[in-house]
């Protein structure tokens, strides 16, 4: 299997996107973003056709669209969670439309809108490995510069507050590390289903483990498995290897709301 | 540790208070006291530093370091840090993600001091009431502030469990001269821990030591 570069290549993707993942997920996890990742992209998916259409790479026209609106709705939303729910929804409709208008006007086949919704591991050059590497790593390292404050703000937003952390600022700074991510994310799983692997290991994650950073390693691990497992299974079978991270994803939260509705029952 | 002298605040047109001076030692427990809307969470924002005043000064000593204990917080059962997980949260800043040898021993401290050592690795969300309330204080003291500041956290826990939340602040205040002030509308708690009390009315204030409230509170059960 690892004797095609493709699936060398494919490989090297999928783990540091399942790295970014685990890591970012267990942020949108207690931030309760999960419909804003979803949104974000949405509007990945308009991106990438305009990056079609512009004649550019999907992946700079993802980059662009998710950083500029990612912005916006952090400007727009505010700390107001219910208008937060209503400004992700109109911009998230008027991203989708976007998309396939500029799908339409460019001339590419409709197997290239399906491999931006869907994912596709064959497309992954070895220039796309590395610019996706960089990415992750930019990503990873903010994170790790404003961690002890971006922990305070997810974890316990109004106690940050009174313990005078730049909470709205970190909030932006976190909405453009999110459009990063799923920017890098949908390179395998295809903009559709981002939320696979940026919410499902981190919300799987909260029930095993009771700390930050055993989350992380524990959404890291949930994330690897499904992409590890994914693409071997995909390599076998020829299916697409992103309905087999989806269901391994899947199963895994499942089992952990098991696990969680016996613990309850244990300690009550 | 903290003098407040003629402040004013005004939303537009409409006047909170004006005219208020007080002071706050060290060692003081100062309970504020006050209808709804008279304007304690105002005047605790400004001495935060988070509203300006229109007039007056809040002066205070430049070793001051508040903490601050919110009134709301929306924390579900399935909050998954542990109690010392969260105390430790208020290690903020640019410093390297994990946590020192002396910023773990001080969070083991703190529990020690609030009675959480046998819970602390429990998860917060499946903690009770006053639990909770200690675990947030908990949080406010791990930073080492000089004076702590509890908006209405006895608000909603039951009469025993309140009565323990507080001997546990008495108990801070005189073993180690923790300066407090203690926003509250229980009045049976007011009269039984804090020394001195600062009561805001629409129509002005008083403020004194404890046991001259009770005498001015005859005749005036609206508080």
């Amino acid at each position: 299997m690892f004797s095609f570069e493709f699936m060398r290549n494919a490989y090297t993707a999928g783990t540091l996107i399942a790295i970014v993942s685990g890591v970012m997920g267990v942020f949108v996890i207690a931030r309760k973003m999960a419909f804003m990742t979803h949104t974000l992209s949405e509007i990945g998916f308009a991106g990438a056709s305009f990056g079609m259409f512009a004649g550019w790479s999907p992946l700079n026209g993802m980059l662009l669209f998710t950083i500029v609106s990612s912005i916006l709705v952090g400007r727009l939303s505010g700390t107001n969670e219910s208008r937060r729910e209503s400004v992700i929804s109109a911009i998230s409709g008027l991203f989708i439309g976007l998309g396939i208008l500029f799908l339409a006007l460019s001339d590419q086949s409709s197997s290239y809108a399906t491999n931006i919704l869907f994912g596709s591991v064959v497309g992954i050059s070895r220039a796309d490995v590395w610019q996706m590497s960089i990415l992750s790593l930019a990503i990873l390292l903010v994170v790790l510069l404003v961690y002890r404050n971006l922990k305070d703000a997810s974890f316990d937003p109004t106690g940050a507050r009174a313990n005078g952390v730049a909470v709205n600022i970190l909030g932006v700074v976190f909405l453009v590390l999110l459009a990063l991510s799923v920017s890098v994310a949908a390179q395998i799983v295809g903009s559709l289903l981002i939320f696979i692997l940026l919410t499902l290991p981190a919300a799987s994650a909260r029930y095993f483990a009771h700390s930050v950073s055993g989350m992380m390693l524990t959404a890291v691990g949930c994330a690897l498995l499904g992409v590890w497992l994914g693409l071997y299974l995909g390599y076998l079978t020829n299916w697409p290897v992103t309905f087999f991270i989806a269901v391994i994803e899947a199963a895994i939260y499942g089992i952990a709301l098991l696990v969680n509705h016996y613990q309850s029952q244990i300690t009550e | 540790m903290l003098s407040v002298n003629d402040l004013a605040i005004n939303f537009g047109s409409t006047t909170v208070f004006d005219h208020l001076s007080f002071q706050v030692d060290q060692g003081d427990f100062l309970a504020v006291i006050g209808v709804n809307g008279v304007g304690k969470t105002t005047l605790i924002k400004t001495i935060l530093g988070q509203l300006k005043p229109t007039a007056g000064t809040i002066e205070t000593n430049p070793q001051l370091k508040i903490g601050y204990v919110p009134q709301f917080r929306n924390l579900d059962s399935e909050y998954p840090l542990t109690i010392a997980d969260f105390v430790s949260l208020n290690f903020t800043g640019w410093k390297l993600p994990w946590l020192s040898k002396k910023e773990r021993q001080r969070v083991q401290t703190v529990i020690k001091q609030l009675e959480l050592t046998p819970i602390a690795n429990r998860p917060l969300g499946r903690a009770s009431g006053g639990e909770k309330q200690k675990a947030y204080l908990a949080q406010a003291l791990v930073a080492e502030p000089n004076l702590l500041i509890l908006d209405e956290s006895t608000a909603s826990l039951d009469p025993t469990t309140k009565q323990e939340l507080l001997r546990v602040v008495k108990d801070l205040n005189q073993r180690l001269g923790l300066t407090i002030i203690f926003i509250s509308h229980d009045m049976e708690l007011v009269n039984e821990y804090p020394n001195k009390y600062l009561w805001l009315r629409s129509d002005g204030y008083s403020q004194g030591p404890i046991a001259e409230l009770e005498m001015k509170l005859r005749g005036e059960a609206d508080v």
